[in-house]
Formats: C-alpha cells, sequence, structure tokens
C-alpha cells in the first residue's frame, strides 16, 4: 500500500514576469512598490504538480498545503494557491521594512520550512527551482540538506510508484537524466513538467472558503538572520546594437574582421 | 493596470456580511433591483444603504473581482490572443475555445454554485467582460450576451423548476441567444410580429429574428413573441426554444465589418412548438424583462468597449514606446504622440468610471438606467476615437492586417448600434433629465 501523500508547496510572492524590473534610487534594491507581483512562476508548476498527483490518485493525496512567507500581500499567491486545487494555506507574515531589507535569505526559508515540514507531518514538499527575483535556486537543496531527505531537483517528470518510490526525470545538458529516492522527500520543477492551470471563476469562490492560517516568525522559533549583506544593486549595462550580415559569407568575413577566427 | 481596477472593497465587504452595519439585503430589496427599471421610485426605500460606507475610490476591486481579472487577463494573453486574428479572418469562433470558456467558468459568471456556476456578483462579470475584450471583442461579446442577457433572464424570471433544469446546462455546456430584433423592429423593438399562439399543452411560435448574437454556437434561446397582438406591446411574452426543436432554423449568417468571430445570424421560426413550461415568467411580461434585461446588459456592452479602448491603446503605447523609432527617436517620445496618448488614457478612464459606477449603482439597488445608457454611449464613443487614434500612432503597421490594431477599429463600431443605438441613449438619458428637471 502506498503511503497518503501529505504535500508542502511554499510559493513566494514576486514582481511579474512580464514587467521589466528597475533598481531603485539609492540602488540598495530593485524597486518593488506600484509594481504588479504574482505568484513565482516556477511556483505554480509545483502547484499544478501537487493538484495532478491528487487527480492522478495513485498515489493518494491527503493534503496539498500551500505556504507562503512575506508581506501582508501574500495572501494573494495563497489564495491563488488555493484556487488552484491547494486544500488549505498558512501565511507566515513578515512585516514590509521596504526596499527587501526585510527578505529572508535561501537558508531562513529552508529552516522554517523544514519546521513547518514537522509540525504538518509532511512528506513530501514540492518547490520551484528558483524564484524569478533573486534566482538563488538554493531553497530546496538546503531543506534536503537540514532534514536529511533525498531531492530531486529541476524536475520535468515525477512519477511514485506502489511502494512510495519517486522517479524523477531532469533535463541536463544533452539529454535527461533520471533519479530515485524513497520518501519522504524534496522535489523542485523545472519550466517543462506541466502547463499550470488558471484558476477557474469556481474555483477561485472555493478558495475563499478554504483556511489561511496566519503565522509569525516567532511562532516557529526559526533564526531568520542574515548573513549577507546587500552591497550594491546594479541595472545591466544597456545592451549595444549589433549589426546585421547579409549571408553566410558575410558572416564569415565579419568574424575573421572581428578577430573571432 | 491592475491598481486601476480595483474596487468599492468596503461595499463589497458589506454585501457580504449582510449582519453587520444592518445591510442585509432582503428578498424584498432583491424583489426590487428586478422591477428597479421599470418602477425606479417604488424601490429607492428598500434600495441597500451605502449612506454609512466611507467612499473608495471607483476603480478599487474586492479581492475575488482582482484575483479574476488576473485569472482571465491571462487566460486570454495565452490562449485567446493567438487565435484572434484567425477566427477574424475565417469569421468564426473556434469551438475548442468556446469549451475552455466553460471550463474557465466564464460562462456562469453569476450564477448560483447549487446550479453549477461561480456565484459571483454582477461587477465580477464586468470585469471578466472588460478583460476578455482587451484581447478579442467576438469573444467577450459571447460571453457577455451568454450571461448578462441569458442567464439573467432564467435567474430573475424563471421558476424553480426551470433554473434547475437549464442553469447547470448554461453554467457548463450550452451556448445562449437572446432573440429581441427582427428584419421590421430594431430600434422600435416592441414593434416585433413574431407570433405566439397558446396549443393544447404549450405554446405556437412562428416568425423571424435578425441579428441574433451567438445563434451558431448556442442551443438556447430566449425569443419574445407577441401572445396577443390586440394588446400591442403588452402582448409579448419571453419563451425558452430549443435549438433541435421542430421548425427551428437558422437562415443567413451575416458578413460583418467587426466582430466577425461572433455570430449573427437571421432565424426562422416555422410553426415550433414548445412545451407549457417554455414559458419564462409571465405571460404579457416580455416587454418589462426585456426592457430589465437590457438596462442591465448594457453595462456589459459599455466594459467590452472600454476594454477594446484599453486593448488598442495598450497595444499602440507598447509599438510607440518600445519598438518604433523615427528621427533617431523612439516615435511615443514626440510631444505630438504624447499628447494624443495621454488625451485618449484620459478618456478611457473617464469612460471606465461610468462603467463601474453603473455597476455599482446596479448592485447597491441604486436607480442605474440613466447611468448605464451614459456608459454605453460614452464607452462606444472613446472605443472608437480611440482604437483609430491607435491605428494612426502605429503608422503603417496599424493599418495592416496583423496584430490587433485595425481589428480594434473595425469592432468598435458595432457599440453604437447594439442594445440599443447611439442616438436611443441618448433619448434615454434626455427623457429622465427632462422628468428630473421639469418644474
Ligand atoms: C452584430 C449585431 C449583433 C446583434 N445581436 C443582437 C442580439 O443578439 N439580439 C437581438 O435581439 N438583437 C441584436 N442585434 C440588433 C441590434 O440590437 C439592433 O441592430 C439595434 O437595436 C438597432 O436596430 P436596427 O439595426 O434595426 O437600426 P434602426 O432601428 O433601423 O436604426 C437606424 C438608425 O435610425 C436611428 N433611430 C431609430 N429610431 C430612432 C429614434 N427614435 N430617434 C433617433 N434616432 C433613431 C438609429 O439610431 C440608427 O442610427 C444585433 C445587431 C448587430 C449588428
Amino acid at each position: 500500500m502506498p503511503t497518503p501523500l501529505k504535500i508542502l508547496v511554499p510559493v513566494k510572492r514576486v514582481i511579474d514576469y512580464a514587467v521589466k524590473p528597475r533598481v531603485n534610487k539609492a540602488r540598495t534594491a530593485v524597486e518593488t512598490s506600484g509594481v504588479k507581483h504574482s505568484m513565482n512562476p516556477f511556483d505554480e508548476l509545483s502547484i499544478e504538480a501537487a493538484v495532478r498527483m491528487r487527480e492522478s490518485k495513485n498515489p493518494p493525496v491527503d493534503d496539498i498545503l500551500a505556504l507562503s512567507a512575506g508581506p501582508a500581500k501574500c495572501v494573494d499567491v495563497l489564495r491563488t494557491a488555493m484556487a488552484m486545487g491547494a486544500d488549505r494555506s498558512i501565511h507566515v507574515e513578515i512585516p514590509d521594512a521596504g526596499q527587501g531589507q526585510a527578505e529572508l535569505e535561501p537558508l531562513g526559508v529552508a529552516k522554517l520550512l523544514a519546521k513547518v515540514v514537522a509540525d504538518e507531518g509532511r512528506n513530501l514538499v514540492i518547490l520551484g527551482k528558483q524564484s524569478i527575483d533573486d534566482d538563488s535556486s538554493q531553497t530546496g537543496q538546503m531543506l534536503a540538506g537540514l532534514l536529511g531527505w533525498g531531492q530531486a531537483t529541476q524536475a520535468s517528470k515525477i512519477e511514485i510508484d506502489d511502494s512510495d518510490r519517486v522517479t524523477v526525470t531532469r533535463e541536463v545538458d544533452g539529454g535527461v537524466e533520471t533519479v530515485r529516492f524513497p520518501l519522504p522527500g524534496i522535489i523542485t520543477t523545472d519550466l517543462r513538467l506541466n502547463e499550470p492551470r488558471y484558476a477557474s471563476l469556481p474555483n477561485i469562490m472555493k478558495a475563499k472558503k478554504k483556511k489561511l492560517e496566519k503565522k509569525s516568525l516567532s511562532d516557529y522559533g526559526v533564526d531568520e538572520r542574515r548573513r549577507l549583506k546587500t552591497v550594491k544593486v546594479e541595472e545591466p549595462p544597456p545592451r549595444k546594437g549589433g549589426g546585421k550580415v547579409e549571408d553566410v559569407d558575410g558572416l564569415i568575413a565579419k568574424l575573421k574582421e572581428l578577430g573571432a577566427i | 493596470m491592475s491598481s486601476f481596477t480595483k474596487a468599492l472593497r468596503p461595499l463589497a465587504r458589506a454585501a457580504s456580511r449582510p449582519s453587520s452595519l444592518g445591510l442585509r439585503i432582503t428578498p424584498e430589496s432583491h424583489q426590487c433591483l428586478r422591477t428597479l427599471t421599470t418602477t425606479p421610485n417604488l424601490c429607492q426605500a428598500h434600495a441597500l444603504d451605502i449612506s454609512s460606507i466611507p467612499p473608495t475610490p471607483i476603480t478599487h476591486l474586492s479581492e475575488t473581482e482582482s484575483l479574476m481579472a488576473d485569472s482571465i487577463r491571462k487566460f486570454a494573453t495565452e490562449t485567446i490572443l493567438p487565435k484572434v486574428r484567425a477566427m477574424d479572418e475565417a469569421e468564426s469562433m473556434d469551438p475548442a475555445l468556446v469549451e475552455q470558456l466553460f471550463e474557465q467558468g466564464l460562462m456562469g459568471i453569476e450564477i448560483p454554485e447549487e446550479y453549477g456556476g461561480a456565484g459571483m456578483n454582477f461587477t465580477a462579470g464586468i470585469v471578466g467582460i472588460e478583460e476578455l475584450a482587451r484581447v478579442d471583442p467576438s469573444v467577450s461579446v459571447l460571453v457577455d450576451v451568454h450571461n448578462t442577457l441569458v442567464n439573467t433572464a432564467i435567474l430573475k424570471y424563471g421558476t424553480e423548476e426551470s433554473k434547475r433544469k437549464w442553469l447547470p446546462r448554461l453554467a457548463t455546456e450550452t451556448v445562449g441567444s437572446f432573440c429581441l430584433s427582427e428584419p421590421a423592429s430594431g430600434s422600435d423593438a416592441f414593434a416585433l410580429k413574431t407570433k405566439a399562439e397558446k396549443i393544447a399543452d404549450g405554446y405556437k411560435i412562428s416568425g423571424s429574428k435578425m441579428w441574433i448574437t451567438n445563434s451558431v454556437e448556442a442551443d438556447f434561446f430566449i425569443v419574445f413573441a407577441n401572445l396577443d397582438p390586440s394588446k400591442g406591446y403588452k402582448g409579448i411574452t419571453a419563451f425558452v426554444v430549443e435549438k433541435s426543436a421542430k421548425g427551428f432554423s437558422i437562415a443567413k449568417k451575416e458578413k460583418k465589418l467587426g466582430i466577425r468571430a461572433s455570430s449573427t445570424c437571421v432565424i426562422n421560426f416555422d410553426d415550433v412548438e414548445i412545451p407549457k413550461d417554455q414559458l419564462l415568467g409571465d405571460e404579457g411580461q416580455g416587454y418589462k424583462y426585456a426592457i430589465g434585461l437590457l438596462n442591465e446588459g448594457r453595462i456589459g456592452i459599455a466594459a467590452q468597449m472600454t476594454g477594446l479602448a484599453l486593448g488598442a491603446w495598450e497595444n499602440a503605447a507598447g509599438y510607440v514606446w518600445n519598438d518604433r523609432k523615427q528621427f533617431n527617436q523612439l516615435v511615443g517620445e514626440f510631444q505630438g504622440m504624447q499628447h494624443q496618448l495621454a488625451q485618449a488614457y484620459t478618456e478611457i478612464c473617464a469612460a471606465r468610471a461610468l462603467v463601474y459606477n453603473a455597476s455599482r449603482k446596479k448592485e447597491a439597488g441604486l436607480d442605474f438606467v440613466r447611468d448605464a445608457a451614459m456608459a454605453k454611449l460614452y464607452a462606444s464613443q472613446v472605443a472608437g476615437r480611440v482604437s483609430g487614434q491607435a491605428i494612426e500612432w502605429m503608422g503603417g503597421m496599424g493599418f495592416v492586417r496583423e496584430g490587433i490594431a485595425e481589428k480594434m477599429f473595425r469592432d468598435s463600431k458595432i457599440g453604437a448600434i447594439y442594445e440599443g443605438t447611439s442616438n436611443i441613449q441618448l433619448t434615454t438619458i434626455a427623457k429622465l433629465l427632462q422628468k428630473e428637471y421639469t418644474k
């Protein structure tokens, strides 16, 4: 008999992927005020993966818990997660100190998640492989380390068999790699894993009735102190316009001219 | 844009928490909403008391409404946008897309959950219609007519039995049409000639309807016919007719200037027999139902037009401020261009304020007839103006049948025609004003 899954899906509220990020005047962080935010796209993949596990019924899914740590507005992404199919959610409120100063580092998040995993009896955590704001790509790995669980990063396919073995396909340079670990474990999701659904109108209404618990960091007693100090944030230099060549011969001539070949 | 569309939150909150502030919407006040359009004065006493609610910006949306706007915007740009040009050229709606509209819950916005709908409020529907029109006004009108005219007709005037029978289908699989206009009765809608006759176990309908939106996709038709022409418009009665009924036929599909993916047809009723329970509401009340439905529906068309204007403006703004350079600078940086863009955006915001104000007034149980007429009149004018200018801002690239610029311009024209022409809106507004200002 397969073990019923109790899934945790952490979701982060980030600047919408379609918005061009701009550095603030003080050059300490990216400007966030008055900018459209939405759920980190990789986290949408994670929610979708969890909901599809529930729909396939094999193994059975007991509960999908979404969690977001951040300012009050994170409630929006939790509502979206629940409208997509998460059963309930926890909002760990971190007062917004402005300009990203209050933001947790990956290690802080991982410690918090480790605590939630224990408190909530989770046996599977599905995270995005990275968040599109600071692209750290560390939280899932650190969480696996803290818990001592198996992990499969950048999943493009997930299968769980009757003996609680999780098989994950990951896209690597030049092909695919298949890894397997026994539950409990950590998965991080990559772009080709699935196509996340849109929250349908009836599900948006149902999400209003789902449970959203408010917590604070002190409830979990996690040491979230930052270990890194942001020294400076700068925009990449503007792209210089390139030239166009007519044909292959033109390309070769140009490369020679530039001393590239 | 999301900051632009935020709602009257205290009002929404008060409405969802009936016990607080004593703002209970009683069954009487629901009744009142229904008759509001014909007997506005009777209703004032029962209207939702909003006097103690602090005013908020009209652009403020409830949490649910903004979540819905986000979800539909995403759906529209990712799923509908790639099909817009092809559907317009083919003059047909992709059936797979219609299926997706049902899956998203867009075809049962106000239908209560117990009947398989989303159970949302009226303004949520307006938000949805506007978001769809930003990408494709044809898809928007399909959703608009289905929700504001067809679903609402059953919700307001249907018996409990007919609600149980039709609403789950309308929410999940069956497209609806609203059949009022005829070859010889357009603005003068109640001069309609289609006849209904009582037969042993139901009614027999004969005549023809013209300009019927959704008729290709629909299986469900609300038909207005005169049961007793000797009583004039007071004989007009509403019926439900299914496409499968014997004697029902689509005579002609119109080829149009704009909203070409939305089907518009002539329908013939050749002694179509329907059972008794397909009478909608009461005999002889059809004209009242039509007036009431169109008063509300007009806010939907107004939202279609503001969505269209916004979509056309954003499309052009994206081009002039990012892509096109002349004289070594972005064309959107010339002051002559900037002022036009600013003027157009201001007009869009003004139109949207009228639309959302009409919508919130309807939700609050206030008289909104003049507001709805003003919103529809002005929104269609702004849509026509802005979508026309947007083509000019894009130069030749706006004039070609690529992208959405020229299509938005063609699509905008319908706003001044259906659900009451601009002249008819002006007449409504003027009549109400004259009543108010006659000493
Ligand atoms: C694409 C499309 C979709 C439609 N969908 C539907 C639908 O789903 N269901 C439905 O029932 N109908 C539908 N209609 C019909 C639409 O509502 C009518 O076209 C509209 O009411 C105008 O009627 P008409 O076309 O007969 O114009 P007319 O009434 O002939 O008007 C012609 C002109 O005369 C003016 N005019 C008329 N009367 C007056 C007056 N009293 N004072 C001043 N000016 C006046 C009008 O403003 C207009 O400029 C649709 C029409 C179109 C084009």
